[in-house]
């Protein structure tokens, strides 16, 4: 007989407990940036070539940079509110997005490796993702915009809880 | 080297049970004959005939391209010169797989597989017998007129390409043998009754991937070749097929009537005798031919696909199916692999009745390698009770998951939610369309009128789509519904659940709703239940893999005005959910 569960009780998902690096801020504004900028360009160069059809392509430019300025002041503050992870002792939780959220549990028995990788521009700022597999192929939490020693203590912590942690994973 | 299959006889069996029982002969390397002693802890080679197989797959498809040479009269020096490299290419071929079968070892010890292959790079790989999730042999048609199979050890790893260890060919008695002793269980020293009788017996016969054992669960019905006629994808196939095919004989005509006058007089014959006949006959016979052609094709490749099927399950711990007509396709899954069943149910199958069971596995092909996802078919399309029942039976639970399962309806939000995205590129084509009408004379002033027409449809789709929403668990089992196009109900493991993944766009935040997925191990490593309210959903989370959501949930004190579906809700089916 299939349960269907009975009265809730009325619960909803806390946040996890920590906040990414401050600076994690500066890293999504120059993403941001490098994405607009792409987009302005492309349209810039299209505008400057083709003639025929110039207004066109300089009204989607102005309305382009209009939504692109919103987007590189909005979206780094917003992530920085969004973003946060938390380990217990039994599990991982992390919260990601900004528009859209999307909140991730993996238990300690069923990690299976544990990454830090440090992109260029991360790099430059100290910072450090650490992405955490599953045996599931849709799984990965993955924890961006850490400071680069608390990322390589939660990697430390996290792999020895794991290794400590019986079973094959799946 | 060639011996045939027939050689293991009967009375060689025993010692092929028990590993760790066998003469030591042929020990060197290099030097084993194949199979001489039935145990595969010596350094075992393939079958030589695999060499001729794939020389005949590189020759069979020349001897149109010749016979349209020959036939047209063509250039001889070219004629030469095409026979020239079909020669080397032939040549290539068998030098190239001889040389991979002469390099080509394997064993299989106490603990492990170990298979040595290349010859410029040489490889080798060597993986616990314990990780080894599954044991398939293929057989196509030259294989099988040559009694031998192609084996593909699964291990189930994510990434790389080493997943899957190919051994191509070995005899198909041997074959089976190995996959028996791979799948065996190993706390279960030589299970030499039941499983190995029929062995050597059967394996003479063509194409005699197939053994007589263990206890049927489900076989092929004439009337269900209807059913996976019905499937969309396979008609797609078909008409696709049917395509290139009339694309290729044209080319042929060309090229047999290049300069002839034939294909004039035969389009002016023609047109002459079309000519007489109206416009929407025409059309209609046109559109009838190619339907029909389409549902010949598609019963054909059915067939083909699902000819002889039968599922069974053997010594308590594996599942065995078995189909094929020309390519004989025998999968293996260890019960301990399973995690759960899907039963999917397209439009036009459903409206038949029909649904497709496939398996929720570890090790079956997951994520993107999803092109091994035949291997997953746990039955042909078949009647709906008929998939349910072998659901139940191959889960092992006592209750089948009928159609009027309670599963938990949906908030009514989710209605809205999908009536929205029905309806609304619905009307902006029609506003587009009155705006247009009213700008220029070239579009007539009713034409706003259209889309809305298309509008029924839609909001129908969404309904149904509504209704199809559900989830539940049982004891053992999360149970999820979803989808209009395809309606699939899935059954997983709460066991196998391995983590969540619990997401919310903003119009979901607005509406109270959000999507829960479960992820797993086993086949998309995350099942979703889509626009669960946003309470009931974390609490089903709860419920299902009690402990670990637990943690991270807080008693909410302001309700956020999301009406509680009462327990004693209706299924979905008859779709009187509580109205806020």
């Amino acid at each position: 007989m299939i349960d269907v569960g009975g009265t809730e009780g009325g619960v909803r998902l806390r946040p996890p407990r920590h906040r990414v690096a401050r600076r994690a801020v500066l890293w999504w504004s120059c993403q941001a940036v490098s994405r607009v900028a792409v987009l302005l360009l492309a349209l810039g160069g299209a505008a400057w070539w083709l003639p025929a059809v110039r207004e066109w392509l300089v009204i989607a430019l102005i309305v382009c940079g209009v939504l692109g300025i919103g987007y590189v002041a909005v979206m780094p503050w917003w992530r920085y509110r969004v973003h946060r992870w938390e380990t217990t002792d039994s599990a991982v939780y992390t919260a990601a997005g900004w528009v859209s959220r999307e909140w991730r549990v993996a238990p300690m028995s069923r990690i299976q490796t544990v990454d830090t990788a440090r992109g260029p521009l991360q790099r430059a700022l100290g910072l450090s993702s650490v992405t955490v597999t599953t045996a599931s192929a849709a799984g990965p939490l993955s924890i961006d915009g850490l400071e680069r020693d608390v990322a390589a203590e939660l990697a430390e912590r996290l792999t020895r809880t794991t290794q400590a942690t019986p079973g094959d994973a799946t | 080297m060639s011996e045939p299959p027939t050689e293991y006889s009967a009375d060689e069996q025993p010692t092929a049970e028990q590993p760790g029982g066998e003469s030591p002969t042929g020990d060197s390397p290099t030097g084993t004959r194949p199979g001489a002693p039935d145990s595969f802890e010596t350094w075992q080679r393939l079958d030589p005939k695999a060499i001729l197989a794939s020389t005949v797959l590189v020759i069979a498809p020349m001897f149109p391209v010749v016979g349209v040479m020959a036939l047209s009269r063509d250039n001889s020096l070219r004629a030469l010169g095409t026979a020239g490299v079909w020669l080397t290419a032939v040549l290539l071929t068998t030098l190239g797989s001889w040389l991979s079968w002469y390099f080509t070892r394997f064993r299989v010890t106490d603990e492990r597989f170990e298979l040595r292959q290349g010859n410029i790079s040489r490889s080798f790989s060597s993986i616990p017998r314990e990780r080894i999730r599954s044991v398939d042999l293929t057989a196509p048609v030259v294989h099988r007129m040559l009694g031998i199979a192609v084996v593909k050890i699964g291990t189930g790893r994510q990434s790389g390409s080493d997943s899957d260890l190919k051994l191509d060919a070995m005899p198909t008695a041997r074959a089976e043998q190995l996959r028996e002793l791979l799948l065996r269980p190993r706390t279960r020293p030589a299970a030499g009754s039941g499983t190995s009788g029929a062995g050597p017996s059967d394996a003479g016969r063509p194409g005699g991937v197939e053994r007589e054992t263990g206890a049927e669960l489900a076989r092929m019905r004439p009337s269900w070749y209807l059913y996976s006629t019905l499937t969309a994808s396979l008609l797609l196939v078909t008409w696709a097929a049917i395509g290139s095919a009339m694309s290729t004989l044209s080319d042929v005509f060309r090229a047999l009537w290049a300069s002839d006058s034939a294909t004039d007089w035969l389009s002016d014959k023609a047109m002459s005798v079309w000519s007489h006949v109206p416009v929407w006959l025409t059309v209609a016979s046109v559109v009838v031919t190619v339907l029909l052609g389409g549902l010949l094709g598609a019963l054909a490749l059915s067939v083909e696909m699902w000819w002889g099927f039968r599922l069974t399950r053997e010594a308590d711990t594996t599942l065995r199916t078995r189909r094929g007509l020309l390519t004989i396709r025998a999968v293996s899954l260890e019960r301990r692999r399973l995690r759960g069943v899907e039963l999917a149910e397209p439009l036009l199958l459903r409206w038949a009745g029909g649904s497709r069971l496939t398996a929720v596995a570890t090790g079956l092909g997951e994520g993107a390698a999803s092109g091994r996802s035949d291997n997953k078919a746990l039955l042909p399309p078949a009647p709906r009770e008929v998939a349910e029942r072998t659901a139940a039976r191959v889960l092992e639970r006592s209750d089948s998951l009928d159609r009027g399962s309670p599963l938990r309806a949906h908030p009514r939000t989710a209605l809205r939610r999908r009536m929205t995205r029905a309806l609304l590129p619905v009307v902006a084509v029609s506003v587009a369309l009155a705006v247009a009408a009213a700008r220029t004379e070239l579009i007539p002033w009713w034409s706003w009128s259209v889309p809305l027409l298309a509008g029924f449809p839609a909001a129908a789709f969404a309904r149904d789509a509504y209704r199809n929403l559900g989830h539940g668990y049982s004891d053992e089992y999360l149970v999820t519904r979803y989808g209009t196009g395809v309606k699939r109900t899935v059954l997983l493991q709460r066991e196998g659940i391995i983590g969540w993944r619990i997401s919310q766009s903003p119009v979901q935040r607005l509406t109270g709703l959000l999507t829960v997925g479960a992820t797993t191990a086993a086949g998309n490593g995350c099942y979703y239940v889509p626009d669960a309210g946003a309470e009931q959903g974390l609490a089903f989370a709860e419920r299902c893999a009690p402990g670990l959501l637990e943690p991270f949930l807080e008693k909410n004190s302001k309700s956020t005005g999301e009406p509680t579906v009462p327990q004693n809700d209706s299924p979905p089916e008859s779709g009187n959910e509580t109205t806020p």
